[in-house]
């Protein structure tokens, strides 16, 4: 059984803070979610997916955040308790239907959680999300710790029925990637059957039924401000005349550094977890009894700017601060230490930092940025495209899954990015105000996402660049979820219908496509050459599985290559390829049979044909 | 309860997200808080992983730069990267293993040596316990059991809150059935590879 089924009320048990996610919706029961995958959220969504393998539960990766949301919202107004999962950024992609369905409301519980990254861990930016309460009107829920995420998804999913209108549940990657020691709950049997009402004048939203919409939504925000003013999950712990105001994981921070530093009887803490709406009348009563007060969050002056503003109503005038030179910076994410410093700078006590050891007298030490694996099929690709490309003046947008590392020395493919599916949109831009030849990279998953409106507008208005689809038939980034182009049967799963790359780009109208198996490296240039040389909008497909996805599914039979006698050191393998399985042992290269899964790519290239399969060795 | 703060560094693939498992499982048994941490976004493309445990009384998840009392590398370079995170009074298990980075392999930088290594570890540090853990996983019979030898060394040096007993059994429920065997022989030789430097 699936670990997070487990029946067993009260027992502890040690998860990560996306597991507990998921396990309050199941307690909550939960019967349909969907997803696009993206870290730090993806765990929740592995799990949800097999949990539907052996429950009720509905569970899809949908095509994109935007697609995910809107089949939560029609679940979930058909009286279905429904999620919706994806990283901060996946949030921009669903606004549309979100700010719109925060209008319509919903009848059955309907939580989004939207993961943001802090410091960037693993995404192209650190946008603060609380903004989407404000934006859309609906309340944000913040948990501080692991265990503390799992009751408080059960109780955004009573709050979202309360006030029938979607919850927002924000985390940040910190308590995603978390592991504590969390209580097991009931689960609720889940009502998986839904009914649809037509109310066409609630439910179509033309502006004369947003007009009445828009009011009834400001009603609600109302509710649940006062719902926020005497919730347990905006609480108030110390009772000292310091105010420090915090939310998520800077609570921890700052409960430890009240310890620390014995703050105990000076400071109080207000911690914030629904921090959409903010309860306006509990923060105003906890300033009246500060002298004065420290915001901590990461992120944006967010819950800073209402404090101060709420502070101005009571005409309260004891200094508030939170962002500034001295204290909390908007840049990435906090830590103990830097809260504990910043408490005592504040509140002027004394306090002697860890004494980090002198380390300039440490060599450079050579650095392990993250590289494409031995034997990636996006290697081989880029290469390709590298070749037939010589002589060429390119421009190179690349867009987002594991090919984006393709832009690192010596591949250097890859010039621009800015979100999802860009790749595609922005060739047409550089396309016609330079005369640069565009060729632009794209992932199979990222192309249903958000590439293909990019390859119909090109086609439309007849721009003219190269399309390459880097097809390795998985999400292999996030953690080799399936897409729309994935034969589920690989995955023992049947029901699933499959979407052809190749038939979607001839039928928007694109005239010249080829496609190519990356491993075959002369014949790729040759096609790739043809596809450079046309005019207008052609799209080259490579195909090839990821060798960790091939891996998993025991699909992956070549055999390692080793480097021989023949050598003669020129070493364009190991300079052009850069494949982690090289390494340089006696001034030689070498070949780490172990991480070698046999693509020959290197073997292809090699001008002394020095590089061959291991078993020819003995 | 005193908080006891652990780092664990580890190049993708090494199995330190185990070893991380196992203590707070062997936590648990033992009624002991336990919170971690993790960072393995790109993990499995060669990068590094670091988790943090934080043992006892406290609720962060993370531990800042020199606030660590134990910092145990799976590789000798990221023990040395990590040093940051150590003071003078935290004691330092490491693999001595090396792992070159690829950046070494295309001439963008050097390894530097394991006598020069250790000598810097030791002298900003309070102790360094040091050993070719890949060597001792292989004589136990799984060179994947490095993780747990450098737990054994771990649990010898006592500073933990956690028992032998607890930290084995742990290994015994949590780790794959048909490894628990060289697991735990993995273990008691990381424990008396320590027991030897001490």
């Amino acid at each position: 059984m699936q670990k997070l089924l487990s029946d067993s009320p009260g027992k502890k048990v040690l998860m990560l803070g996306n597991e507990a996610i998921a396990r309050g919706a199941i307690e909550a029961g939960v019967a349909v979610a969907t997803t696009y995958p993206g870290t730090p959220s993806s765990e929740i969504s592995l799990n949800f997916f097999q949990i539907a393998q052996e429950s009720d539960l509905y569970f899809e990766y949908s095509t994109n955040e935007k697609v995910a949301l809107e089949v939560v919202a029609a679940a979930a107004n058909s009286g279905v308790r429904s999620m919706c999962v994806m990283k901060h950024v996946g949030l921009n992609v669903a606004a549309d239907a979100l700010m719109t369905l925060a209008y319509v409301g919903v009848k059955a519980g309907l939580v989004i959680v939207t993961a943001d990254d802090p410091y960037m861990f693993s995404s192209q930016n650190e946008q603060d999300n609380r903004y989407y309460g404000k934006l859309s009107g609906l309340p944000i829920m913040e948990p501080s710790s692991v265990e503390e995420a799992k009751d408080m998804v059960v109780f955004a999913f009573e709050l979202s029925e309360k006030l029938q209108e979607p919850v927002i549940f924000r985390t940040t990657t910190r308590l995603n990637h978390s592991t504590a020691a969390v209580v097991l709950g009931n689960i609720r049997k889940p009502c998986i059957e839904g009914g649809f009402a037509k109310d066409p004048f609630n439910y179509v939203t033309v502006p004369a039924v947003s007009r009445k919409l828009h009011v009834k939504l400001l009603q609600n925000i109302e509710k649940a401000k006062n719902i926020g003013e005497h919730s347990k999950y905006n609480f108030v712990v110390g009772n000292g005349t310091w105010g420090v105001i915090c939310n998520g994981v800077s609570y921890n921070y700052v409960a430890d550094a009240v310890k620390d530093l014995k703050l105990e009887s000076a400071v109080k803490i207000l911690r914030i977890g629904i921090s959409h709406p903010m309860p306006q009348t509990l923060i105003k009563k906890f300033l009246k009894d500060c002298e004065k007060v420290l915001v901590v969050e990461e992120g944006e002056p967010y819950m800073e700017e209402a404090v101060k503003s709420f502070a101005q109503e009571e005409r309260l005038t004891l200094p508030i601060m939170g962002k500034a030179d001295e204290l909390f910076s908007r840049l990435y994410e906090f830590n103990p230490g830097l809260v504990r410093q910043c408490m005592a700078k504040y509140f002027n006590v004394t306090y002697t930092p860890a004494e980090i050891p002198d380390l300039s007298d440490l060599p450079e030490l050579p650095q392990r940025p993250p590289n494409l694996c031995a034997g990636c099929s996006h290697r081989a690709t880029f290469y390709a495209v590298k070749k037939a490309s010589e002589g060429l003046n390119t421009i190179c947008p690349n867009d987002i899954g594991c090919y984006t590392l393709g832009f690192l020395p010596p591949l250097s493919m890859g010039d621009f990015l800015i979100c999802m599916g860009s790749s595609v949109g922005t060739s047409c831009g550089f396309s016609k105000v330079t005369d640069r030849k565009v060729i632009a990279f794209i992932g199979d998953s990222t192309f249903f996402h958000s590439g293909i409106p990019g390859l119909i507008n090109a086609v439309f208005n007849n721009h003219n660049f190269t399309l390459v689809i880097l097809d390795n038939g998985t999400t292999a980034m996030t953690g080799h979820q399936p897409n729309p182009g994935v034969d589920m049967q690989n995955l023992n799963l049947s029901g699933y219908g499959r979407v052809s790359i190749e038939e979607i780009v001839k039928a928007i109208g694109v005239s010249l496509v080829k496609i190519i198996k990356p491993f075959n490296v002369k014949k790729s240039i040759r096609s790739i050459k043809e596809a450079l040389s046309f005019k207008g909008v052609s799209v080259v497909i490579s195909k090839e599985m990821c060798p960790l996805y091939a891996k998993s599914l025991k699909k992956l039979k070549g055999k390692p290559f080793y480097v021989s006698e023949k050598c003669k050191n020129h070493r364009q393998c190991i300079n052009q390829l850069a494949c982690p399985a090289f390494f340089i042992k006696n001034d030689r290269v070498q070949i780490d049979p172990f991480m070698c899964v046999g693509c020959s790519l290197c073997a292809q290239i090699c001008p002394e044909n020095a590089i061959l399969p291991l078993k020819e060795r003995s | 309860m005193n908080t006891t703060r652990l780092i664990i560094v580890a190049v993708g693939g090494q199995g330190n997200l185990l070893s991380s498992r196992v203590l707070g499982e062997a936590a648990l048994l033992s009624d002991i808080p336990i919170r971690m941490s993790e960072i393995h976004g790109m993990a499995q493309r060669g990068g590094v992983v670091e988790s943090a445990l934080v043992f006892g009384d406290a609720e962060s998840t993370i531990i800042s730069d020199g606030e660590a009392d134990v910092l145990m590398g799976f590789e000798p370079l990221e023990t040395l990267r990590a040093l940051n995170k150590c003071n003078r009074d935290t004691v330092v298990i490491s693999n001595l293993a090396p792992l070159p980075p690829f950046t070494v392999a295309i001439g963008k930088g050097v390894y530097p040596t394991l006598e020069n290594m250790q000598a810097l570890i030791r002298a900003k540090t309070k102790k360094l316990i040091a050993f070719d853990a890949v060597d001792l996983a292989k004589k136990a019979g799984n060179v994947m059991s490095v993780n747990m030898v450098l737990l054994g060394a771990l649990i010898q040096t006592e500073i933990l809150p956690l028992t032998s007993e607890n930290v084995k059994e742990a290994i015994r429920t949590k780790t794959v059935k048909p490894f628990v065997e060289t697991n735990l022989k993995a273990f008691e030789l990381g424990f008396s590879a320590a027991k030897a430097l001490a």
